[in-house]
């Protein structure tokens, strides 16, 4: 059976030839695996944009992100499942719980956490799932993908391509993220030092303790 | 793996940032919602990467060095994105989308038409705000 499943592999890779092969309505244990943990992504993504307490919807974020990480192993890129874990989770959920702190106290419900044109937004959103899950369903019916065999993106595979094919593109990013970091530094710079100016003018040695302290 | 269940899975969260980012109305929930649309991209990107790099030879990883192209520009994008919302928020007292409206046109404006009435009261707060 499975030289069989070879030969279809060998003869015609996703055609209909592979189709019979693997059957279209016998899930195998990782498509099982991927639903069960896509529901739960996708439950906490819905969950994101549709709460009203502020802090839940980020927290409900780190479910989502994690599910995702997890996808990513089962689609055999390990080393994008951990840089997601480190980068998403660990660093831009925390800069986001942080501005979510900075810029209100965000305990309890926010009544006012929804526009008002939600359900135009509902439609849109709606609309636009249903048109692309039609197109990707429809498009890709006949299409596989071989897990077996060894990982398509273990940390050695992906650094090779990185760093023989991709070194351009990777050293220019670090000079965007250098880009960025002095821009965040600059933005918040510039408020705080108006606000030193403007607070320091009019009442000269208050302004001046509070030139000190900052 | 059937192709169908990674590409599904990855237009539901894009359509779910996208309805996020048109409904919510907090300029922090925008930006976590535009984080669920980005991770939906990345999902697409690894998910083709993987089936090509088995199917049709594909040697460069492409999907995979886009990916993490992607996660360090999301990660540039929420620092940038995060020191504005402060920069407004200790500007203006606020960070309600709804409510930043100085260069909106439209029925809410005093003179919707005549760009210099427009341009005044903006101008002005502009420079109450530098």
């Amino acid at each position: 059976m499975t030289s069989a499943a070879t030969l279809g592999h060998l003869a015609a890779d996703s055609t209909t030839a592979a189709a019979e092969s693997q059957g279209f309505l016998s899930p195998t244990g990782v498509e099982v695996a991927f639903l069960l943990v896509g529901l739960v992504t996708f439950g906490a993504a819905v969950v994101t944009v549709t709460t009203r307490q502020l802090v839940h919807a980020a927290l409900w974020l780190v479910v989502a992100l994690g599910g995702l990480a997890v996808e990513y192993l089962l689609l055999t890129a390990e080393f994008i499942a951990w840089v997601q874990v480190l980068i998403y989770v660990g660093a831009v959920v925390v800069l986001i719980l942080f501005g979510l702190m900075l810029t209100r106290a965000p305990i309890g419900r926010s009544p006012d956490a929804d526009s008002g044109n939600r359900w135009a937004a509902l439609t849109v959103a709606v609309a636009a799932a249903a048109a692309l899950v039609w197109v990707v369903v429809d498009a890709f019916r006949t299409t596989w993908i071989d897990l077996d065999g060894p990982a398509a993106g273990s940390t050695a595979v992906t650094g090779a391509s990185l760093f023989q094919n991709w070194v351009l593109p990777f050293e220019a990013l670090s000079v965007l993220l250098l880009a960025a970091l002095v821009g965040a530094i600059v933005l918040s710079r510039r408020a705080k030092a108006n606000h030193v100016t403007e607070a320091g003018r009019p009442t000269g040695p208050n302004g001046s303790g509070k030139d000190g302290v900052r | 793996m059937h192709l169908a269940y990674p590409a599904v899975l990855s237009v539901l969260l894009f359509c779910t940032g996208l309805y996020g980012v048109l409904a919510r109305r907090n300029a922090i929930l925008v930006l976590m919602s535009v984080e669920l649309m980005l991770n939906a991209v990345n999902l697409n990107l690894v998910a083709f990467d993987v089936w090509l790099s088995k199917a049709a030879e594909e040697t460069l990883h492409s999907g995979q060095a886009l990916t993490l192209f992607t996660i360090a520009i999301a990660a540039a994008e929420i620092g940038i994105g995060l020191a504005i919302v402060l920069a407004v928020h200790r500007n203006r007292g606020t960070s309600d989308i709804d409510k930043l409206r100085d260069t909106a046109e439209g029925p809410d404006g005093e003179d919707p038409g005549t760009g210099a009435s427009a341009t005044g009261p903006a101008a002005e707060k502009a420079e109450a705000t530098a």
